[in-house]
């Protein structure tokens, strides 16, 4: 990989999570969709020229808000979709097409946990037939091996193996996760990709489920892109953090670095907005930059810096020319990339 | 305080509540057996002042927002020993002055505002409705109203917006125009059901602080009804914790956020991921939390309590004050005090 040569990849606080080789990456994926009505057809720009790298064992947080285009991302990362424009390969094999060779690899090696675990299991199957699906599918195992196999994945999620004649739906919203992270697990992927894994639980319950992916990360070695719109619980479980800005990757890099020195004007407006997990800072309501206006929609996206209008810092540079990834320069830590042709000054007025 | 024993105690200095609710019970009886979803509910909302009611799905924290609206179907049964707004006994009224009543004194924000709104009217005329059947207006007052008001509560170009639907506004919008409805009549209580819940952090931000401004522009004492403890640091001057029905803690959110005295509120506030604590284990609470029609015996929490003693699940703790501005409803509070202290 190119990119193990490149001083960000090689800064000191990453250093060792370099070492590791690149299991999923992604070159300018781009996504379109077509919308509106024949008279007047839109174009959604959905997933604008995104970059990622996941190396083995690592977790990557993807935080950004409705429309930024992060479950679009996911999907083009486990396959359920295909990209309009770029690569993505796995293990160094290029798995954009879609052949049935390729979708077999993808499907054996990166798997998904869905949002919603009370639309994403099959309510008429019950939980052994849900977890040995993949298996029967990719013809893993004979049926005797795949009972055991549930069973065993059962015991790894934390649920009884007697559970496994019940339908879903004697299922709490926690469990139901639990079985849909067995399912994701059967075929022993590299890679998880959870799209929102804990939204829509029980606040008392999503503690349960991130330390289950935390532990099962650990246990197993597999790398896990993390999507979320909780900043709190991505900055919990992520070693590396990208932050989506309608289609485009904003800011990338050491999970430390973003969440305490921002230098991308979204990222900093992010941070401030959500709601800090402690008393002593009530009232930064008032201190902090609320952003004006909404998040624009990827319809007919602005040009130059897709940020710009609601920037306060926003030049006419910004209006014209898109930004890319680049790095900036000490005294900060190099661990991260921004897309914003002001990010100096944005890290310097934050400061 | 008229009514006797530690139950009515409140745990406000101040005594000019604009709600004031005691022993509220609400049950379903609409199936075949009753579910009792709340019990035994006490509440204070004063002017000015924005109280969070705080707890998990099937808490039961939504219907006693709609229990104190009057907003119930026939399979509803309420019983309270008092409900007051201010100086109207609630309990006493018929549904139409009780219909009267709503928007004008005390009004509700739903969480969902895409389909609490009318999607054939236009917003103008929805906000507009309310000075016409409340206040008589007439269509052009209403209008110019509703401009005002779209306008406060901070919708750019509300003159032109003011004849759009309810689709061509987005999330947040819509919350606003939710927002600018419930305000409309300047009413005392503001009741905001998870008023942030659907919205992306920023635009929650804009929403909160909006809530924030109007409450003090319009002195309205506010409830919110959250899940979010975030959203609860942020915005609460008191809290009540909801479990199983039941209010389980109580108190000024200062010291009940800074030193919880009940272990579901502990367990809460530590299940949340802390930056000192990053990449480690979380603190979890085992299970989920139980169905109103399954509600535990004894403490509703005990199945689940770390605390829990064997008197636990036999006898329930009563909601009992242990400093003049907090109350709890657990056997081993002071245990839980001391063993932080």
């Amino acid at each position: 990989m190119n990119a193990a040569d490149t001083p960000l990849a090689e800064a000191p606080a990453t250093g060792t999570a370099d070492a590791r080789p690149v299991v999923l990456e992604a070159k300018d994926l781009v996504r379109t969709f077509s919308s509106g009505s024949a008279l007047n057809p839109t174009r959604v720009s959905a997933v604008d020229g995104v970059s990622l790298q996941l190396r083995a064992g690592e977790v990557l947080g993807v935080v950004g808000e409705s429309g930024c285009g992060k479950s679009t991302l996911a999907r083009m990362l486990v396959g359920l979709d295909r990209p309009d424009a770029g690569t993505l390969s796995y293990r160094g094999d290029d798995v954009t097409a879609g052949r049935r060779r390729d979708r077999r690899l993808l499907r054996r090696g990166v798997q998904m946990i869905f949002q919603d675990p009370y639309t994403s299991l099959d309510p008429r199957m019950t939980v052994h037939d849900i977890i040995a699906e993949p298996m029967a599918a990719a013809r893993t195992a004979r049926a005797a091996e795949r009972t055991e196999r549930v069973a065993e994945l059962l015991g790894l999620v934390g649920l009884s193996d007697e559970m496994m004649g019940r339908f879903p739906h004697q299922f709490s919203g926690g469990q139901r996760q639990r079985i849909g992270i067995a399912r994701a697990l059967a075929l022993e992927p590299d890679v998880l990709v959870c799209d929102e894994p804990v939204s829509a639980l029980d606040v008392s319950v999503q503690a349960q489920v991130i330390n289950l992916l935390g532990d099962i990360q650990k246990r197993l070695g597999v790398s896990i892109l993390f999507i979320a719109h909780d900043l709190s619980v991505v900055r919990h479980i992520a070693d590396r953090v990208a932050v989506m800005y309608l289609g485009r990757v904003a800011e990338i890099g050491d999970t430390d670095a973003i969440y305490e020195r921002p230098a991308h004007p979204y990222t900093q407006a992010l941070l401030s907005a959500s709601p800090s997990l402690s008393r002593a800072d009530r009232g930064r309501l008032s201190r902090r930059r609320i952003l004006e206006g909404e998040p624009p929609s990827p319809v007919n996206p602005p040009t130059g810096c897709r940020f710009n209008p609601r920037c306060w810092m926003s030049t006419e540079e910004c209006r014209t020319t898109v930004p890319l990834l680049r790095e900036i320069p000490e005294p900060l830590p190099l661990e991260r990339l921004v897309a914003c042709h002001r990010a100096e000054d944005a890290v310097t007025a934050a400061a | 305080m008229t009514i006797g024993g530690a139950v009515s105690s409140v745990d406000s200095a101040e005594s000019d509540h604009i709600l004031r609710v005691r022993g509220l019970s609400v049950a379903f009886t609409g199936g075949s057996r009753t579910v009792d979803a709340v019990r035994d509910v006490d509440l204070d909302v004063s002017r000015g002042e924005l109280v969070a009611l705080l707890g998990e799905s099937g808490s039961g924290k939504s219907v006693t927002a709609r229990a104190i609206m009057g907003l119930v179907d026939e399979h509803t049964s309420v019983r309270a020993s008092e409900m007051r707004l201010g100086d109207i006994d609630l309990l006493a009224l018929s549904e139409g002055a009780r219909r009267r009543l709503r928007g004008e004194r005390m009004s509700l924000v739903l969480q969902d505002a895409l389909s609490a709104l009318n999607p054939v009217l236009s917003i103008g005329d929805q906000i507009g409705e309310l000075f016409r059947v409340h206040r008589r207006a007439t269509r052009k007052q209403a209008h110019a109203s509703a401009v005002d008001l779209l306008g406060l509560v901070g919708i750019p170009a509300p003159s032109r917006r003011v004849d759009d639907y309810p689709h061509q506004f987005s999330g947040g919008m819509r919350q606003r125009i939710l927002i600018a409805m419930a305000i409309a009549l300047e009413p005392e209580l503001l009741i905001a059901d998870e008023p942030t819940t659907a919205l992306d952090v920023t635009v929650q931000a804009q929403i909160l602080e909006l809530l924030d401004s109007l409450r003090a522009q319009l002195n309205m004492g506010v409830l919110l009804i959250t899940h979010d403890l975030g959203v609860v640091m942020e915005v609460a001057d008191r809290l009540a914790v909801m479990y199983g029905g039941r209010i389980v803690e109580r108190g000024d959110a200062d010291s009940v956020l800074d030193a919880p005295a009940h272990p579901y509120t502990e367990a809460l506030l530590r299940s949340v991921p802390q930056v000192e604590a990053r990449g480690g284990q979380l603190l979890t609470i085992p299970g989920s939390p139980p169905s109103p029609a399954q509600i535990p015996s004894g403490c509703a929490f005990h199945p689940r309590c770390h605390l829990a003693i064997d008197r636990c699940s036999t006898e329930r703790p009563e909601l009992l004050q242990i400093t003049p501005l907090r109350s709890t409803a657990c056997f081993r509070s002071e245990e839980l005090i001391d063993e932080r202290g």
